[in-house]
């Protein structure tokens, strides 16, 4: 388990980028948190450090948004629509075993279609200071302790 | 003169209405039957796809038969067959475009595949026929584009959103203030009796180029709201709405006014769902008014805002003029857009 505090939304993107640097094909990113809580601005560091240019837009109108112009797809998924049921039949693990990164907004929607091995990223407001963003990453399997060591050793040069 | 009329079964079936329309000459609507599934999303406070593609499936052949019946026509009368492809849900998609291409087989009709967004501009093309080029606005719950179209059938991104669709933001501020899906008519309502005292942020406004974000209004709204319940205040329901409202409008109306600057066009068309706002309306029809009065509002007619065929079958009439034609192994495109001008 390993927190990090962010001030303002440039942060947030920096840490996503950050993250984004160590990714590898299949690996599944769950951001759980609130409305505004800064899922979409974390996931726009990510694909800005995947090396997407377009813009990334809230996927909950179509559920999935693909970029396929970095140096690893992006399969950014937004659940919020699933709340009572629906995700299995969409298909969802032909993306967490296909060629990108899956980043999963709203996944405990989705919960019987998830990978075992994930990481998850708690999001939450500080509900004092409305710039301020907490982050609790946790890892499932040893791919994500090492991805999560690697960001750690990242953020300590 | 009978074999003049040009005839097309329209098919649209990209979100939660499931549609079917006859539509005469590309500007006259003969029929347009559309079952709404918004009863049964209110529920679930939104679309769930698989929800939405089994109504569809209940609903089209419902369409077909009520469309050629209320328009008083026959296949045999039929010139062609149009769909949407995309953009949308892939499920529900699908659904439409596998009617239309068996219809179209079944009957040796041709296919015309059409995109939706072009569709919702369409809408206002029965108001008044368009002249080139002209600016569209189209605002829905999943886009919020500025499109420049040079021709019947050229669109072009000038501007779009870089993060949340307006329509989006009007349903996830609603949710925070427990109105049902789709809030935009509630919100809309709320806003006229309320003051925008809250002065929520414009984003972009002041940026040099037409493109929009509301994930940044919205991350403010909820804040307002959360910290005033922390103080355990209760803040004016039509206050907030109206101040909401407000900084949408702006922010839209701004952007229009820097696309009119640049390209002075003498229509600019209002679409999608969003359209049907009346705060929207006014304010643009009157920015028109005052400062750009070259330039005509053409906004769709309100029971054409949403989803529906209609609209497909007037779009399609270009298309069957160009004769862009589908063949029998047409997909649907969920990601489908406009390109960006060049």
């Amino acid at each position: 388990m390993k927190s990090i505090t962010t001030i303002g939304a440039e942060e947030t993107q920096a840490l996503g980028q950050q993250l984004a640097a160590h990714l590898q094909a299949g690996d599944v990113i769950l951001l759980d948190g609130d409305l505004g809580a800064g899922k979409t601005t974390f996931t726009k560091g990510l694909a800005t450090g995947l090396g997407i240019k377009r813009p990334v837009k809230s996927p909950t109108f179509t559920i999935i948004r693909e970029y396929q112009e970095g140096k690893l797809p992006l399969y950014h998924m937004d659940v919020y629509r699933l709340e009572n049921g629906g995700g299995d039949e969409l298909g969802l693990d032909e993306y967490f075993n296909g060629n990108g990164v899956s980043v999963v907004e709203w996944s405990p929607f989705v919960t019987d279609e998830l990978p075992e091995a994930r990481l998850v990223i708690h999001l939450t407001r500080d509900e004092a200071d409305d710039d301020l963003r907490h982050f609790v990453f946790e890892a499932h399997g040893n791919r994500y302790e090492q991805l999560l060591n690697q960001l750690e050793a990242d953020r300590h040069e | 003169m009978a074999q003049e009329r040009e005839l097309i079964l329209a098919f649209e079936t990209s979100c939660d209405e499931t549609s079917v329309a006859v539509v005469e000459n590309g500007n006259r609507i003969l029929s347009n039957f559309v079952a709404t599934q918004i009863k049964s999303h209110q529920r679930f406070g939104g679309v769930v796809p698989e929800v939405a593609s089994r109504h569809h499936i209940e609903e089209i052949t419902i369409g077909i038969h009520k469309a050629l019946t209320e328009a008083d026509v026959t296949v045999a009368d039929l010139t062609a067959v149009a769909v949407t492809y995309g953009p949308g849900l892939v499920g529900s998609l699908l659904i439409g475009v596998t009617a239309a291409k068996t219809f179209a087989f079944a009957h040796q009709l041709p296919l015309i595949p059409v995109n939706h967004m072009a569709g919702h501009i369409y809408a206002a093309h029965y108001v008044e026929p368009f002249s080139f080029p002209l600016l569209a606005l189209l605002v829905s719950g999943g886009h919020t584009q500025i499109v420049l179209m040079t021709a019947a059938d050229q669109f072009e991104i000038i501007g779009d959103t870089r993060d949340d669709a307006a329509g989006e933001a009007f349903d996830k501020v609603g949710r925070v203030l427990g109105i049902n899906y789709p809030a935009g008519k509630e919100i809309d309502r709320l806003a006229h009796e309320g003051h925008d005292v809250y002065d929520f942020p414009r984003a972009m406004i002041h940026e040099a180029n037409y493109d929009f974000s509301f994930s940044g209004l919205k991350s403010a709204f909820i804040n307002k709201v959360h910290n005033a319940e922390q103080r355990q205040e209760t803040l004016n329901r039509a206050d907030l709405a109206a101040s909401f409202q407000a900084s949408v409008v702006d922010v839209l109306v701004a952007k229009v006014s820097a696309a009119l600057e640049k390209y002075p066009v003498q229509q600019l068309v209002l679409a999608g769902g969003v359209a049907a706002n009346h705060g929207l309306r006014d304010a643009l029809k009157e920015t028109l008014a005052t400062r750009y009065p070259q330039t005509r509002l053409v906004a769709a007619p309100l029971p054409l805002c949403g989803d529906n065929a209609a609209m497909i079958g007037a779009a399609a009439h270009v298309e069957l003029a160009d004769k862009h034609f589908a063949k029998m192994d047409l997909n649907a495109d969920p990601s489908l857009e406009f390109a960006w001008q060049a």
